[in-house]
Parts: structure tokens; C-alpha cells; sequence
């Protein structure tokens, strides 16, 4: 379980995160949604250590992220998988060395059975075949799907998406919702999903939570968000300019 | 008044800025030796540095070596014709090649190749989350980033220095004894007499420094980009600027102690 306690983090004079109180249910998909800017990709690395708080808990499973040193942090690590906005494919690998790359990392697997795990993982996402493709060669939305298969090749128990469907068209965006819900139900994992595409938010979310000048300011199911009467969430759905949020 | 208060401000940030630089880099080269004899070593990523930084050197020093060899005795013989000394055109080529050019060029030419690379590579890596990617993944990016640079730099350098000085003094006696008829002998014999094991062995310290230098300032500012393809383009320049400049500035220290 994720809970996250009353994190703060600025930039310099910059304030991003004033307080962030969250809870992350366990296997379910928790979708953190909020204006371009204003501080999702920044919680989300929170929780995976990339940022530390300068205040605050992040708390793993009971652990305090925030205060690990380097070691004891990849050791957490290894709980979890991380689809980036652009994937983060190492460029100077082929498609079958970026997925067997966590794998060669932490176990200590024969390059068979590895060859076998990544073409499962490709599999489990719809593109067997392409182990000696390179980044390069893909498209955007082959290019996640190959992230989505290195993020969960470890078996992670948590996995965390950042803005998966930005920058994809709408087929391309429903089939990544579509992976992340089966790749969810099919490995029981725990997601947290950032993301400002309204749609995909309520089809992969379980619970929203909606984050606004570094707060939390609603959450709950995708049900209680849809019937939320918060200024700024109706605001946020609706993508009125007459509200709370200020475009400027 | 306003005007030299500001430009003392400045100046102050500016120099404030460099000394916090320095410090960022030395933090950077303490973490890279406590990773360094961390097992498990990553050799494949070791030995395709190495053969970046160096293999792939190998045609660009030849050729600077050569032909700065060539030059040397060139000048050299304008010179020492003069004196009727032209047979320590030989010497003179082999200890300034030795001492000097052979890892300075060396050095240049490398950071001009590999050093930019390293920068422009790994803030390529940067800006598209690559090293975040690492860290997520539990690989830490110093180890396999940095590390494999940072050998491939100190181990090449004063390996391509051998060929450079090499090269240089063949240069030197192409142009010495076939073209300006040099005598032979006097040309090697002198070359024999004034060069020590010495002046070798400090050249290939001072290229083995160099290869540090060039190395960890090209991962320093790699790794430490940001701003997109800007800033990928930025760290490049600076990190070639200030590799250089470092290379000749040190130079001049290391000859300072050693000779």
C-alpha cells in the first residue's frame, strides 16, 4: 500500500506540492488527475523515490521512501514498474534488450529463459515478434506498449503510468486503456496513472484522486468523481474556461 | 555606483556559480570511485567505451600526431639550421611530442570525438527520462553511465598517446631525414640520447589525467542536462569548452610538478 503524508516540494521559490495527503488502495487503479503543470509528474515520482519530499512522508508498504539511503531505495524499487510520457526506451538497445534489461539486472535468469519471459511480456501486450526492432523503428503507441511490457517483465506489484495516452490518437489511446486495464486485472497489480484525458480517467480508474495548486482537493470512486459537485473538478471535466482554474 | 555594484554582483555570482561547478563535479568523480569498486564491474559496457574512446580514435590521432610530427621538424630545421644543429631536430620532435603534444593533442582530439559524445548522449538520455528509467528500474545510472566513461577515458588516453608519439616522431623523421636530409644516424641517435624512459612515462600520467578530465566533465554536463534538445546542444558545447580548457590549464600545473 501506498499513503502518502502531507508531502510538500518547491523548485526553488516554486511551490508544486503543498501537502499531499493520498492513500493508493492496493490492486486497484488509483488515476491522479490535474492541469497540465501543476505537479502530477511530480507526485508520481515522489512515489517512486525519484524526487524526495522536502517535507512529508511516502510511505511503501509501511516504509518511509523518502528517508532510505540509495541501497535500501532500490530495494523498493523492485516493487515497482514505470511506463514514462515517451516510454524512456533505451535508444542504444533493441526491443528484447530494453524488456531483458530489469531481468539481467536483479535476476539471475539464463539468456533462454529470459528470451522467453520478454517474448511472453510482448505477447501480454499485443506485439510478439519484434524483440530485434529498435526504439527507433516504432511507433508512439508501439513504443509504450514495449515500455508497458519492461515496466511489468520484473513482475512488479505496482505499476505507474505517466500520461500513457498523451500524444496518441484516439484508436491508439483506447487500445493503451484497454492494455492497462487487462494488464491490471491479469498481473493484480497496483496502478497509479497520471493523466488529463478525461475519458481514459474514467474508464481505467478506480479511484480519482484530483490534484489543484499542489493539493489533493477530491477523491474517491470514478462514480462519486463523476457526481462531485467541487468547482474545480466540474471545471476540470467539463474543460470550461469560467471557473476556479485560471488559464493564465 | 549602481553599475559597479551590479557588475560586482555578477562577477560574485559568477564566481560563486564556478566553485559550486567544481564542487558538483568532484562530488560526481567521489561517487563514480565508490561505484567503481562496487561489484559487479559492468565489462561489456567497459569494453564498448573503450572502444569508442579509443578504437574509434585511433585514425584522428594518428593523423594529428603525424602531422604534427611533420611541422615540428619542419620548424625545428628552419631553426636549428641556423646553428648547423639540425640533428636535434630528431630530439627536439621526440621530447616535445613526448612531453607535450603527443597527450595535449591527444587529449583535444579526444574531447572534441568522445567527450562531446559522452555529453550529447547522455543528455539525449536525460531529457527522454532514459536515466530516470535506470533508477526506477533499481540500476543506479552512475555505475552504468559513468563508470564504463570514465575507465574507457583514463585507460585509452595514454594508450592513443603511445600511438600519437609514435606517429609524431615517424612524422619527424619522414620529413627530417628523406625530404630536409638529415643525417640518419645523428637524427636517431639523438632522439636515443635526449629522450628518457621518464619523459614517456609522465606524458602517458599527464594523458591518463587528461582522459579523466575529458571524461568526467563530458558525463558531468551530460548528465546534468536539461531543457530539451537545447540544452542536449548546450551541455555539448560546454562540456567541450570546458574540457579543453581544463586539459590545457592542468597541462601546465602536471609539467609544472613533474619536470
Amino acid at each position: 500500500m501506498i499513503k502518502l503524508v502531507d508531502v510538500h516540494k518547491s523548485f526553488g521559490r516554486q511551490k508544486v506540492l503543498g501537502g499531499i495527503n493520498l492513500d493508493i488502495e492496493d490492486g486497484k487503479t488509483t488515476v491522479i488527475i490535474g492541469g497540465s503543470g501543476g505537479g502530477k509528474s511530480v507526485l508520481l515520482k515522489h512515489i517512486i523515490g525519484l524526487l524526495r519530499p522536502d517535507r512529508g512522508q511516502v510511505l511503501v508498504d509501511g516504509v518511509d521512501i523518502a528517508s532510505l539511503n540509495d541501497r535500501d531505495l532500490n530495494e523498493v524499487r523492485k516493487k515497482f514498474g514505470m511506463l514514462f510520457q515517451e516510454a524512456a526506451l533505451f535508444d542504444s538497445m533493441n526491443v528484447m534488450e530494453n524488456i531483458a534489461f530489469p531481468l539481467r539486472e536483479h535476476t539471475g535468469k539464463k539468456n533462454a529463459e529470459i528470451r522467453q519471459i520478454v517474448a511472453d511480456r510482448l505477447k501480454a501486450v499485443g506485439l510478439s515478434g519484434i524483440e530485434e526492432k529498435m526504439p527507433s523503428e516504432l511507433s508512439g503507441g508501439m513504443r509504450k506498449r514495449v515500455g508497458l511490457a519492461r515496466a511489468i517483465a520484473l513482475h512488479p506489484q505496482i505499476v505507474l503510468f505517466d500520461e500513457p495516452t498523451t500524444g496518441l490518437d484516439p484508436v491508439m489511446t483506447e487500445a493503451i486503456n484497454e492494455l492497462i486495464m487487462e494488464t491490471q486485472r491479469n498481473f493484480n497489480l497496483t496502478c497509479v496513472v497520471i493523466s488529463h484525458d478525461v475519458q481514459s480517467i474514467f474508464k481505467v480508474g478506480h479511484r480519482i484522486a484530483m490534484l489543484y495548486e499542489g493539493r489533493i482537493v477530491e477523491y474517491g470512486t470514478a462514480e462519486e468523481i463523476h457526481h462531485s459537485s467541487n468547482p474545480v473538478l466540474r471545471q476540470f471535466l467539463s474543460g470550461s474556461l469560467e471557473g476556479p482554474i485560471s488559464v493564465m | 555606483m549602481n553599475r559597479i555594484s551590479t557588475a560586482i554582483d555578477r562577477f560574485g555570482r559568477a564566481v560563486l556559480d564556478n566553485i559550486e561547478e567544481m564542487g558538483k563535479i568532484l562530488i560526481l568523480f567521489l561517487s563514480v570511485l565508490m561505484w567503481m569498486v562496487r561489484p559487479p564491474l559492468k565489462l561489456r559496457l567497459i569494453f564498448k567505451q573503450m572502444e569508442f574512446v579509443g578504437v574509434k580514435s585511433i585514425f584522428v590521432v594518428v593523423l594529428t600526431g603525424t602531422f604534427t610530427g611533420m611541422v615540428m621538424a619542419l620548424q625545428g630545421y628552419y631553426g636549428f639550421r641556423m646553428f648547423n644543429a639540425e640533428s636535434l631536430v630528431g630530439s627536439t620532435v621526440a621530447l616535445g611530442m613526448t612531453r607535450e603534444l603527443g597527450p595535449v593533442l591527444t587529449a583535444l582530439m579526444v574531447t572534441a570525438r568522445a567527450g562531446s559524445a559522452m555529453a550529447a548522449e547522455l543528455g539525449t538520455m536525460r531529457v527522454t527520462e532514459q536515466i530516470d528509467a535506470l533508477s526506477v528500474m533499481a540500476a543506479n545510472p552512475v555505475k552504468h553511465l559513468i563508470v564504463p566513461r570514465i575507465i574507457a577515458g583514463v585507460v585509452m588516453l595514454p594508450a592513443l598517446t603511445i600511438v600519437s608519439d609514435f606517429m609524431g616522431i615517424l612524422g619527424g623523421y619522414f620529413v627530417g631525414v628523406p625530404i630536409l636530409n638529415i643525417n640518419e644516424g645523428a637524427f636517431v641517435k639523438n632522439i636515443t640520447k635526449m629522450v628518457d624512459l621518464n619523459d614517456i612515462y609522465n606524458g602517458l600520467i599527464k594523458a591518463a589525467f587528461f582522459g579523466l578530465i575529458l571524461s568526467l566533465i563530458g558525463c558531468y554536463k551530460g548528465f546534468n542536462t536539461t531543457g530539451g534538445a537545447e540544452g542536449v546542444g548546450k551541455a555539448t558545447t560546454e562540456a567541450v569548452v570546458l574540457a579543453s580548457i581544463s586539459i590545457l590549464i592542468s597541462d601546465y600545473f602536471l609539467t609544472a610538478i613533474m619536470f
